[in-house]
């Protein structure tokens, strides 16, 4: 399958990565090669089989839900690129 | 003064507890050898304040007489492993400056055991790599050098094949979504083993793609594997993922006898245009395993050709998924913003200032495979598939194969920039025979077993049952006393 230049700026819009203007034709070829090289496995016979959700057989741990940590705002505020009051803080958020 | 390039991590437990060398002279030796390393570029972050309060503790353990197998020994750790007020940054341009307030499960295990940290080490940005060239850090030279060129060291635990194997470590952690431990160990002549998925805590282990992502030791011998490997596995209540399984004593279990054991042979790992070389080395290294008193037989894992296109799909989509969460809001770089940029111009100009180029493509082959439409067409088919490749597996071990011999790598280490003009699908086949053993979820290890005609390490790849790392390791260590494998880099840095 061909990637345009189109869905290579979707895509990129889609996982919030700015890509200038003037690299979406190399990144669209770039998708193009790759899903190329995916498409061999419309190849392989599928009919009947699960897609695996696990690669072990165990099922996932479940532990009650209470509270078991908590009390770490600083140390979670550490590492903020910008941290005010108690708060992580971002640019103007209007929809 | 101790010779680094002959001690082991056994070795090394052995002296230190007979007294023979302390923790802190064995430490202060590998500081000295990691600063006259820099033009490998292994080492990015040293810790050596944090390695000499260790090694002070652990020679008090080790006088005291109740010492663990790893207390006392020097190591390097992946930068992917998040490590307590020491820079942990994936190799990423978008962690820089990152200090984890808490301690990856693997670090603390090791550190309890009393196992003492020099430094991080580099690899690729956020273990997406072959070949220790994505990183921010810049390139990890192999110590290996046979000509003018500069090789690599493999990827993505670059600078963890290329610390043990340069001798400024006595063991590294790595970690293996898709070969990230075993090809690099094969680049540089040592030992890497990936458990099965699940042994392995990955809690506070940056994450790439959950579902296939495993730590596990890179190492000078099998042996030092198995110790190493013993003190890094085990249950974990905050990876809901691990195995609440018994973890055996590995060091044991090397008897070098698998009289009786049945190694198949699988024929997809003839590879076209696979080296001859590389099949010289497959075969000496069957001989081998035979001439110990093993059953050879040969086996088909059909689905083998299709594991690196549903890896290519899986990994991109669970590396989308995970990597989200860099939006510069909670940790790591936030991009200078312009008047009147917003909340979605702040995610997409840190994202694009802080991934580097294969990080950034990596991602946006996950979204588009996970995007509406595409999602049953590319994501849903991969697991499929998946499905199959595992299967493949299940049914050969149930007809009672024990392990699978094949070869670690399609060639040996490649000059540093010769791939640069290559697709990007020419270095994903670097990992053409290791990929399969993450989709499976298998163990897997890589052993050297030869030079090629210019002097550089091959290794031979064994394929265990799961949760048999134990039986894996045996195996592996007859391969290792009959390949004889004594060979190391000249040092020229």
């Amino acid at each position: 399958m061909s990637i345009d230049t189109e869905t290579a700026r979707r895509v990129a819009k889609l996982a919030r990565i700015k890509v200038e203007e003037e690299a979406l034709p190399a990144l669209a070829q770039e998708f193009s090669a790759i899903l190329g090289f995916i498409e061999q496995l419309n190849e392989v016979d599928v009919e009947g089989i699960e897609p695996m959700t696990s690669v072990t057989p165990q099922r996932l741990y479940r532990r009650k839900d209470v509270v078991t940590d908590g009390g770490q705002q600083a140390a979670i505020l550490k590492n903020a690129p910008d941290a005010r009051e108690g708060f992580f803080a971002v640019p103007k958020v209007v929809e | 003064m101790t010779d680094l390039s002959k001690l082991t991590i056994a070795s090394a437990r052995d002296a230190m507890r007979k007294g023979e060398v302390s923790s802190v002279e064995l430490t202060n030796a590998y500081l000295s050898a990691i600063d006259g390393s820099g033009v490998l570029n292994a080492f990015v972050h040293n810790t050596p304040e944090i390695a000499k309060a260790q090694a002070e503790a652990a020679d008090k353990r080790i006088k005291a007489g109740d010492a663990p197998d790893m207390c006392g020994i020097p190591l390097g750790i992946k930068d992917l492993f998040c490590t307590k007020g020491v820079d942990s940054q994936a190799a990423s341009g978008i962690l820089k400056g990152f200090k984890p307030e808490y301690e990856s499960t693997v670090t603390t295990q090791l550190f309890d055991a009393g196992a003492v940290m020099l430094g991080k080490l580099n690899m690729d940005e956020f273990a997406m790599g072959s070949s220790n060239e994505t990183s921010v850090y810049g390139d990890v030279v192999n110590p290996w050098k046979v000509d003018d060129r500069n090789l690599t060291p493999g990827g993505s635990s670059g600078g963890s094949a290329a610390a043990v194997a340069a001798d400024l470590c006595l063991g590294a952690t790595g970690t293996d979504t898709g070969g990230s431990i075993r090809q690099p160990a094969a680049f540089t002549g040592i030992t890497g083993i990936k458990p099965t998925y699940g042994r392995v805590s990955r809690w506070g282990v940056v994450a790439f793609a959950s579902s296939l992502d495993q730590a596990g030791p890179m190492t000078k011998d099998v042996r030092d594997a198995a110790i190493m490997l013993e003190a890094m596995c085990g249950h974990d209540p905050k990876d809901s993922t691990s195995a609440d399984l018994a973890v055996p004593n590995f060091e044991a279990m090397l008897t070098g006898d698998i009289k009786g054991k049945v190694i198949g042979i699988p024929k997809e790992y003839h590879m076209e245009g696979m080296p001859a070389e590389i099949e010289a080395l497959w075969a000496d290294g069957t001989a081998m395993l035979k001439a110990a008193g093993a059953e050879i037989r040969d086996i088909s894992l059909p689905h083998t050709k299709y594991a690196l296109p549903a890896y290519y799909v899986i990994a991109p989509a669970e590396a989308s998924s995970n990597l989200a969460r860099y939006d510069g809001v909670r940790f790591g770089h936030r991009a200078k913003l312009a008047a009147g940029d917003g909340i979605t111009e702040m995610y997409e100009k840190t994202r694009a200032e802080g991934f580097g180029a294969e990080v950034q493509r990596r991602v946006m082959v996950g979204t588009y495979v996970l995007s509406a439409g595409f999602y049953d067409a590319y994501y849903n088919r991969a697991r499929k598939v998946r499905a199959l490749i595992k299967r493949d597996f299940d049914e050969v071990f149930a007809a009672g194969v024990d392990a699978i011999l094949t070869p670690a790598t399609p060639s040996a280490a490649f000059g540093l920039g010769e791939m640069k003009n290559a697709d990007p699908i020419q270095m994903y086949l670097n990992d053409v025979f290791t990929v399969t053993v993450n989709l499976a979820g298998l163990p897997g290890i890589a052993v050297p077993t030869g030079l090629d005609s210019k002097g550089l390490p091959l290794g031979l790849q064994l394929i265990g049952r799961p949760w048999e790392e134990g039986d894996l390791l045996n195996v592996a260590y007859s391969l290792e006393q009959s390949a004889g494998f004594i060979a190391k880099p000249n040092k020229w840095w």
